[in-house]
């Protein structure tokens, strides 16, 4: 009974693997498995991990052990997506069929596709995109860490030298020295999600992605618009596709209304001032429209800028000519924005990942 | 009290810590029963200000065990953690033995022994547990050292040994209770979490808060504390602040009042000592409003 507990906790998400559940039932042993409050517990030490995990634990063990007795675990089934394969030039053409014409024809139509604005695509020609996401190469910015690691020359180790010496009976050798490693540096991205930027949502949260796989643990990723959202875990995953069908499961407010100070403001106070923001690369999409008022959202850039290394503000208009930030939300962002550059096509998303990675 | 008696069930355990003045969930006392009993360290994740260090505090003053800290920062190795050789006491010995045995020629190997014995040995504070075992070992703030140093302190608390490669193996006779704290600045690696117990310590309820303040300040007027903690968990919930005062800024504040012999807490003597709850400039004017509401 104990053991179906666990496996129904694993089910609904948590990481329950086989040596928490072997620990879960020596604790339960311990303290008595006649005690249900004492084996909510010994359960809560042994089989979470993290804050966000307690509310799922609390709903099974309510369900589990409340009284009414399930008959089968009723599994979640992944969605099973088939990408379809569609190809660039039209079907029929073999191998050998193929001129340098076309080959050429080919590329330039690449060419132009990753200069095109991404909301004015049609769906085939979105499905094309989509493939060429892939081609994008994320690099994460680097920092100087505390570590260091030998090295032929530069700064002096005093300690390595030492022990060198001693060695040779404390006669002084040749001299270590040592230099700083550099690790890389953490990067959260905040795409919003508003119905002003349901066009491009689909774009940022495939770029998202693909900044995401390129160094998992060391970029977040949320979402914001009317509820602030948590989607990295589910931007983790290898296949784009699946990725962003999760991520879209759990986002609730999609194309809804926009409070951006209030979630950017809700993003500082649950994740940014506790360390995820200080210090990190932070790219927000926006276009700055919000309903409530733009000195709320200067306020919370204000206090984004304080903490993190660089503020980037990526406006899918700001490409566009003849752009001005005369909107408000916007005029009030940018005096503490670090970086105030475009993300409506391919080729802005490329020269965005670029200067991420300079960050 | 015999720290086998306080161990006994998590009812003791529960009245013991009482005793030494920290007052815990019946859940946090479980979980520390737990770790006693099967041997495991305990993970506390909390806000700050929450009282996870001096849930090591308590239980080593309970089971008069010493208690042994070790502070992480970033870049921490296992030098700093573990122990280090006092390489210029070292080379000053060599030169001294040299110098005294000119012409003589002594025994390598016994010169060797020499060089490495105990008194060039620098214990940090992880040695230093498995050496004094039984003890607490305190690991405060893991989030703020990284992989590496958490991968080697995984294999230090799994096995309960370590091998200094010149004098030997050190075993700890009885595994020391080992409390890690962690703000939540990042996630820590998910083998460190399976090999501890986990515990998440939110703020505590309005009695728990008023009873925690009157078992450490015995000396505080009953009228005044009350009036200290409701303040303090309006602030908490009320308010959106930068930074909510946790129940160390709660007996701060009590301190500093009983310091200046106040007797009720208005507007004038909250606004003169409020440096010692809310410590960021932003939340003053929301807290000014709060204050106004509940003392004007």
């Amino acid at each position: 009974m104990l053991l179906g507990f666990a496996r129904a906790l694993r089910t609904a998400g948590l990481p329950v693997t086989a040596d928490r559940e072997r620990a879960f039932l020596r604790a339960a042993a311990e303290v008595g498995a006649g005690n249900r409050a004492a084996v909510y517990w010994a359960g809560r030490c042994t089989l979470t991990a993290a804050p966000a995990d307690l509310g799922p634990y609390d709903q099974i063990f309510t369900s589990w052990f409340g009284g009414e007795s399930l008959d089968a675990i009723t599994h979640r089934e992944m969605p099973r997506v088939s990408t379809v394969q569609a190809a660039l030039t039209d079907g029929g053409t073999s191998a050998e069929d193929v001129t340098d014409q076309t080959l050429r024809a080919a590329a330039s139509e690449v060419e132009v596709l990753r200069r095109r604005d991404v909301a004015g695509l049609a769906p085939g020609e979105r499905a094309a995109l989509q493939r060429l996401f892939a081609t994008l190469r994320p690099c994460p910015p680097t920092r100087p860490a505390r570590r260091r690691t030998p090295t032929p020359a530069g700064e002096l180790d005093g300690r390595a030298s030492l022990r060198a010496q001693l060695r040779g009976l404390g006669e002084p050798t040749r001299l270590r020295h040592r230099r700083r490693r550099t690790r890389p540096r953490r990067v959260v991205l905040l795409v919003d999600v508003s119905g002003s930027m349901s066009a491009y949502s689909d774009a940022l949260l495939r770029l998202a992605h693909a900044v995401v796989r390129a160094a998992p643990r060391t970029t977040e990723a949320f979402t914001l618009g009317t509820r602030l959202t948590h989607v990295t875990r589910a931007l983790r995953q290898r296949d784009p596709d699946r990725a962003l069908l999760d991520a879209g499961a759990s986002v609730p407010d999609w194309s809804g209304g926009t409070r951006l100070g209030e979630t950017l403001g809700a993003f500082l106070d649950r994740w940014g001032r506790r360390g995820l923001a200080r210090q990190a690369v932070v790219v927000v999409f926006s276009d700055g429209w919000e309903r409530h008022g733009p000195e709320l959202l200067g306020e919370q850039v204000r206090r984004l800028h304080r903490i993190a290394h660089r503020v980037i503000w990526v406006n899918p208009h700001r490409g566009k000519a003849g752009y001005r930030p005369v909107q408000q939300g916007m005029v009030a962002a940018l005096p503490y924005v670090d970086e105030f550059v475009a993300g409506h096509s391919l080729a802005t998303f490329e020269d965005l990942l670029d200067l991420v990675a300079r960050a | 009290m015999n720290p086998d008696e306080a161990f006994s069930s998590p009812d003791a355990l529960a009245d013991a810590l009482a005793e030494t003045g920290y007052l815990a969930e019946p859940g946090l006392v479980t979980v520390t029963w737990l770790a006693h009993r099967l041997q495991r360290p305990v993970l506390l994740e909390g806000e700050p200000g929450t009282g996870k260090t001096a849930l090591a505090e308590a239980v080593a003053e309970l089971t008069g065990r010493p208690l042994i800290r070790l502070q992480c920062y970033e870049g921490i190795d296992a030098t700093q953690a573990l122990y280090d050789w006092d390489f210029p006491r070292q080379i000053l010995h060599l030169r001294t033995v040299e110098a005294l045995a000119a012409g003589e020629s002594r025994d390598a190997d016994a010169l060797e022994a020499e060089l490495f014995d105990e008194r060039f040995l620098l214990a940090r504070p992880v040695l230093r547990a498995l050496r004094e075992s039984p003890c607490v070992l305190l690991v405060d703030e893991i989030d703020r050292a990284d992989d590496e140093f958490e991968a080697f302190l995984l294999e230090v608390l799994s096995t309960w040994q370590v091998t200094v490669p010149e004098i030997g193996t050190v075993t700890a006779q009885r595994p020391p209770f080992v409390v890690l704290t962690s703000n939540r600045t990042r996630d820590l690696h998910d083998a460190l979490k399976r090999r501890c117990l986990y515990h998440w310590i939110d703020h505590p309820s309005l009695e728990r808060e008023l009873a925690i303040v009157r078992s450490r300040l015995p000396d505080v007027d009953v009228a005044l504390a009350e009036q200290v903690v409701a303040v303090v968990q309006a602030l908490r919930g009320e308010a959106a602040l930068v930074k909510p005062p946790g129940v160390a800024e709660t007996l701060d504040w009590a301190r500093a009042l009983v310091a200046l012999r106040a007797s009720r807490l208005d507007v004038e003597l909250a606004a003169r000592t409020l440096g010692t709850a809310v410590k960021y400039r932003e939340d003053t004017e929301r807290v000014r409003q709060v204050l106004d509401r509940m003392l004007g």
